[in-house]
């Protein structure tokens, strides 16, 4: 967690630039695509079709028509796959409206019959001012491929975390010790993207030293409180634990909407790694469970992963910057493997065993890696 | 402080470097001087022609290319070139921040390539100028390469200097950088004295570098830049700030005080006595030759640093009495007056002293001659937990062999010096500080790894 602090991942992206508004319920009036922007959108098993490719941007209404015997869902796209609005649950033979605010540009409506993969895609283009330049599409590509990985860390991270809350409602100590480090994974892995919702981040996974005047303490950390430092469980920690998975449901339900560039992946990458610097490697994220370690590797695997889909436009940029990249992250892995621990519930030897050595050096780790990892943006972001 | 009282380093930085080309700035020049034609502080100023003249000029640091305002002496330009490192016989600065290195590498390429953008980065530092593209108007989405505190501020008479400890010719029983043989036999592992109470945390290092200046921000700006530089390579082991120099290399200056309130380094090694530099401080070629069956004719115009971080046990000492503490020294407090003698400058009677009186037993006449140069700083790192100051010296001593010199002297001074009482030494270090960088297209180490 980070109090306080703001991300590159840009807040809660809808708001920001494209307020999708549920067409919910709405009866279609469609006039065409006239000056008004209805687009038909005729959805069947096998295709996806759009009555115009082209309409000025501004507010625009999408009439999905499921001529197709699954039910479907429809979605539109802005570049890297960000979700400018999308509707679910499309039944053979009905109808449904999508209204978004749309800016110039380009975006894909995908049709998505049996609501599963990737969907049925046509590309269309909003014409207007300020339409952003066309960006290397295989930045695009590392952008939609990030915002899977990040989806697919939330909806991972909801059955571990049920484990745990469940543990935690059952009153079993013991089992809600073992689950409380492996629910985090998935969170810890894609944390900037999770942050960039800012009222998510302070109800999971605030620490008590993050904390405001009058602010309750609920989330992961005041759980892992009870856990180990006071050893029982409360009725006040059943209710927590199934807040945690409410929230964490908001969190898996939005994260799909965050405004995600290529430089925010590479500064998301480095906030990792700052996240690391200044909470894993001093104990103080986990410090009553000591469960550190997993959290350490979740959030160097989480920064790799968006290093690896960048790294094709980073390593033409600049390739004295990838291959040292390639060196340190595999270093950081080697040097945590030292610290596995089979006994462990989490795989890892708890951090308070970790001697002052063992955390220099791994704090020097740390710095090799995330000094030449804070310069990803500018490779990514500029050709050299 | 005058220039004319000041003026050191004798021939030390004699040698111009291609980096200040433009030596013709001064005050009385009436013209506008270029950032790199900075003034040294003494013996620099034979580099660069404009001291003799007085010309006190300095360039500002600035983010671009804008106009060099002018500032007083103190925050000159120490030239980086020359044939002996500068931050040796250079006029003691007032801020000290050290640090020991760790190399984490054992790829000698990797180590050279680092050593030479050190070098790159020192040269700049030391003028007065930002690391690489600076610390502003660089790329938005990149931190910028310089970290931007020392903006604004004058070279402060800056001075980096490098030195190689035991530990990079061999570590664990390995030579990683295949330079094992080339280790000087004067460079010896410090033997346990009596009384060291060695934190490991705060002892060794494979490398150090040694930043002094007159603003404590510059130095503390040099180490976290070269700090930076190096993160994958190499890892600061320990580090330590000195607000306050405890010796001074320039006789005719005020003597500085330590934290016991005495006066120190009275009979230290001047920075203008070229005789005295070379027969204490500075490797000849000669003692390379003699050391060259270890390979070590690279240490020709070095020397040989010994770091000690000495705890006092500052409560206990001002509970003592004046008596008490004049014998303790062998000198008065006030004046810094030799036992028996009535000004600082006197010359010693030794037999005056108490047998265990510290000067006695550090003069360099009850020692054969041996003479050190000392460059320590006071340290005050807080308290303790226990309410009591964590202060007292940082210990610097160059010299020309570490055995004849820290090594024979501190072998007396543990058993005997009625300082131990209030005195306990925490942290260790020794290294061999190569020659100087001659040019620009030289780097520190050079000849080691030739």
């Amino acid at each position: 967690m980070r109090a306080l602090r703001s991300t590159t991942v840009a807040a809660v992206a809808v708001a920001a630039t494209l307020t999708a508004v549920s067409g919910c319920a709405q009866k279609s009036d469609a006039k065409g695509a006239d000056g008004k922007g209805v687009i038909e959108v005729t959805a069947t098993d096998t295709g996806c079709e759009v009555s115009a490719t082209s309409f000025p941007a501004g507010h625009v209404q999408f009439s999905v028509r499921n001529k197709g015997s699954k039910v479907t869902e429809v979605y539109v796209y802005a570049p890297g796959d960000r979700i400018v609005t999308e509707r679910e649950n499309i039944g053979p033979g009905t109808k449904a409206e999508i209204t978004a605010e749309i800016k110039a540009g380009t975006y894909e409506v995908a049709c998505k019959p049996g609501m599963k993969g990737d969907g049925i895609r046509q590309k269309v283009t909003a014409s207007g001012k300020g339409a952003p330049a066309a960006r290397d599409p295989r930045l695009d590509a590392a952008v939609a491929a990030y915002r899977k990985y990040v989806q697919e860390q939330a909806d991972q991270t909801l059955p571990a975390a049920r484990k745990f809350a469940d543990a935690v409602k059952a009153g079993d100590v013991a089992a809600a010790q073992r689950t409380y480090a492996l629910s985090r994974v998935g969170w810890e892995r894609t944390e900037p993207v999770a942050e960039s919702f800012g009222d998510i981040d302070p109800k999971v996974d605030v620490r008590a030293d993050g904390l405001e005047d009058g602010q309750k303490w609920t989330g992961w950390h005041r759980l892992e409180k009870s856990l180990w430092e006071e050893k029982k469980i409360s009725e006040d920690d059943k209710k927590l634990a199934a807040q945690l998975i409410t929230d964490l449901e908001d969190w898996q339900k939005r994260v799909g909407t965050a405004e995600i560039t290529p430089t925010s992946m590479a500064n998301g990458a480095k906030e990792l790694l700052d996240e690391v610097a200044t909470g894993k490697v001093t104990g103080e994220e986990e410090r009553y469970s000591h469960t550190d370690l997993l959290d350490f590797q979740a959030n160097v695997e989480g920064a790799q992963h968006a290093y690896e889909l960048l790294k094709p436009v980073a390593a033409k940029n600049d390739p004295a910057l990838a291959k040292e990249l390639d060196k340190q992250f595999a270093a950081i892995r080697a040097q945590l493997d030292k610290h596995r621990d089979s006994e462990s519930a989490d795989g890892f030897a708890a951090y308070d065993t970790v001697g002052k050595d063992a955390r220099k050096e791994l704090s020097d780790g740390v710095n090799a890696l995330a000094e030449p990892l804070s310069k990803l943006a500018a490779a990514v972001a500029t050709g050299k | 402080m005058t220039v004319d009282g000041t003026k050191n380093n004798g021939p030390a930085d004699g040698t111009a470097g291609e980096d200040a080309p433009a030596a013709t700035a001064g005050r009385d020049g009436g013209r506008v001087p270029s950032r790199r034609a900075l003034l040294g502080w003494g013996g620099a100023g034979l580099a660069l022609g404009a001291v003799a003249a007085g010309g006190t000029a300095v360039a500002l640091r600035t983010g671009g290319d804008a106009a060099p305002a002018v500032a007083d002496v103190s925050s000159a330009a120490v030239a980086f070139h020359g044939p002996h490192q500068a931050g040796i016989a250079t006029a003691v600065q007032d801020r000290l921040h050290f640090a020991a290195f760790d190399v984490t590498i054992d790829d000698r390429d990797e180590l050279i390539a680092l050593l030479k953008e050190w070098t790159k980065a020192a040269a700049r530092m030391t003028a007065g100028d930002a690391v690489g593209d600076g610390a502003v108007g660089g790329l938005a989405e990149a931190p910028p390469d310089d970290t931007g505190e020392a903006l604004g501020l004058p070279p402060s008479r800056l001075t980096l200097t490098f030195g190689v400890g035991p530990t990079l010719f061999e570590k664990d029983g390995k030579d990683r950088f295949g330079i094992k043989d080339r280790r000087p036999e004067a460079l010896v592992d410090l033997p346990q004295f009596p009384g060291d109470n060695l934190d490991r945390a705060r002892s060794g290092g494979d490398l150090c570098v040694q930043a002094c200046a007159d603003d404590p921000q510059v130095a503390v700006h040099a180490i976290r830049n070269l700090a930076r530089i190096g993160f994958g390579k190499v890892a600061i082991r320990w580090s330590q700030l000195g607000f306050g120099k405890t010796s001074s290399t320039t006789p005719d200056a005020q003597t500085p005080r330590n934290m016991f309130g005495f006066k120190d380094g009275t009979r230290n090694v001047s920075g203008d006595d070229t005789a005295a530099l070379d027969r204490h401080v500075w490797v000849s070629a000669a003692d390379g030759k003699a050391d060259a069956k270890r390979g070590a004719d690279w240490m020709a115009g070095g020397s040989y640093l010994v770091a000690r971080r000495i705890r006092m046990h500052i409560e206990t000492w001002d509970r003592t009495s004046l008596k008490e503490q004049e014998e303790i020294f062998g000198r008065d407090k006030g004046e810094g007056a030799p036992a028996g003698r009535k000004n600082e400058r006197d010359t010693p009677h030794l037999p005056s002293m108490l047998p265990t009186a510290h000067v006695r037993l550090a003069h360099p006449d009850a020692n054969g001659g041996v003479h050190i140069l000392r460059r320590g700083y006071s340290f005050t790192d807080g308290t303790d937990g226990l309410g009591r100051l964590d202060a007292g010296l940082f210990f610097l001593a160059y010299q020309r062999d570490v055995r004849h010199g820290f090594v024979a002297l501190q072998q007396k001074l543990a058993r005997h010096d009625a300082l131990n009482e209030y005195i306990q030494h925490v942290g260790s270090a020794v290294f061999a500080i190569p020659p100087g960088v001659r040019d620009s297209g030289d780097w520190w180490g050079r000849a080691l790894f030739a």
